[in-house]
């Protein structure tokens, strides 16, 4: 079974919080970190929420959960694809979102960003190069 | 390579189908099921954008959804075909991914 | 063809668990093979044998639970997810130190594992939500 290697991408365009949809999709990334596949998360719509900085649950007594998203580097989860026009839509830039970082064992664990900024139509060809596409 | 996308909101209510038109290629199929269904309807402030895209992918609607909401046939969108169940297990088999807009 | 079905929505609130139901008996029909049935988020709460529907009503449950009996069907319940939800079977029950539990014939609760899995194994992976 682990010698298949497929593409998987997750497809992230729900806000956190609101919804438990976006929490309980990061739990299916960091488990299927285990499996070794081609794994790549896209943000887009409302998705592009799930990734801004200053996120702080204190008063409304849910856990947050963004931190969780920088670990995605050590889990081998790399490829994080932000659309910009969903940002731009909503009044965000790059820099309203985390920076998350990997650490890159072959050139000598350099740092390397893992949000990449595509357009939407670099996004559809992403979409359509999968093997499983996940939605939640 | 080709992709079924299944979009089951009203587009009236969510922006997914919206959206969804927005990210798919050329040759695709859309599958509106549930409330997916009343972005297939003539007449809507949203059928100029689905008429557009009906040159480069398929869409079509579940005729039981239809069904269930009270929407004939002759509602649609022209260039919209309907499917049932078992058309809609041979799109998934027929397209080699699926993508669920929810 | 191998299809595995996720179905994350709860049953009567949203339409999902049924149009799961719908395309899942018409696939075995069609000769296809259904490896696995994933239930993820509220769609957990499909696999309770303690929901009593209106008589004139569908129940679904037992629609899941009968594919799962005549056609082999797995159905595999996220224990993350059901766990948050009040899900339980008898072991988990018993580890968790729960007076009761919950779960259907048919059914098994297990790991998001077994999600990843079937994307893994199955030619097509259908996903049914809101």
């Amino acid at each position: 079974m682990s010698e298949t290697v497929k593409k998987f991408l997750y497809v992230n365009r729900k806000a956190p919080y609101g919804t438990i949809y976006a929490l309980e999709s990061l739990e299916v990334v960091l488990i299927g970190a285990a499996f070794d596949q081609d794994v790549s998360l896209a943000f887009l719509d409302d998705g592009v929420f799930q990734l801004t900085k200053g996120q702080d649950t204190k008063e409304i007594g849910v856990k947050n959960f963004s931190p969780t998203y920088r670990a995605l580097g050590d889990y081998e989860v790399t490829k994080l694809y932000v659309e910009k026009e969903s940002l731009a839509e909503r009044g965000l830039s790059a820099d309203d979102l985390q920076e998350l970082v990997w650490e890159d064992e072959d050139d000598d664990y350099a740092e390397k960003p893992s949000i990449r900024i595509i357009d939407r139509t670099e996004m559809a060809k992403l979409m359509a190069n999968q093997d499983v596409v996940l939605s939640f | 390579m080709s992709t079924l996308h299944t979009v089951n909101k009203s587009p009236f209510e969510t922006s997914t189908l919206k959206s969804c038109l927005e990210h798919v290629s050329d040759g695709d199929t859309i599958l509106l099921i549930e409330d997916g269904v009343y972005g297939a309807m003539a007449g809507s402030s949203m059928a100029d954008l689905v008429t557009a895209k009906t040159k480069a992918v398929s869409i079509i609607a579940l005729a039981p959804d239809m069904q269930a909401r009270g929407i004939d046939e002759d509602r649609l969108i022209k260039g919209i075909n309907t499917t049932d169940y078992a058309g809609f297990v041979d799109l998934a088999a027929k397209n080699d991914l699926s993508h669920a807009w929810l | 063809m191998k299809f595995g079905i996720l179905i994350s929505e709860g049953p009567y609130t949203h339409q999902a668990a049924d149009s799961a139901l719908r395309f899942t008996k018409a696939a075995i029909k069609a000769g296809h093979e259904i490896d696995r049935v994933f239930f993820y988020h509220d769609g957990v709460n499909v696999g309770t044998r303690l929901s009593i529907p209106p008589q004139d009503e569908r129940n679904l449950q037992q629609e899941w639970s009968a594919l799962a009996k005549d056609h082999g069907v797995d159905l595999v319940i996220c224990i993350a997810a059901a766990q948050r939800r009040g899900l339980l079977d008898e072991n988990e029950a018993k580890r968790q130190g729960k007076d009761a539990n919950n779960i259907a014939d048919g059914f098994r609760i297990s790991g998001l594992g077994q999600l990843i899995e079937m994307g893994i194994l199955s030619d097509r992976l259908m996903t049914f939500g809101d």
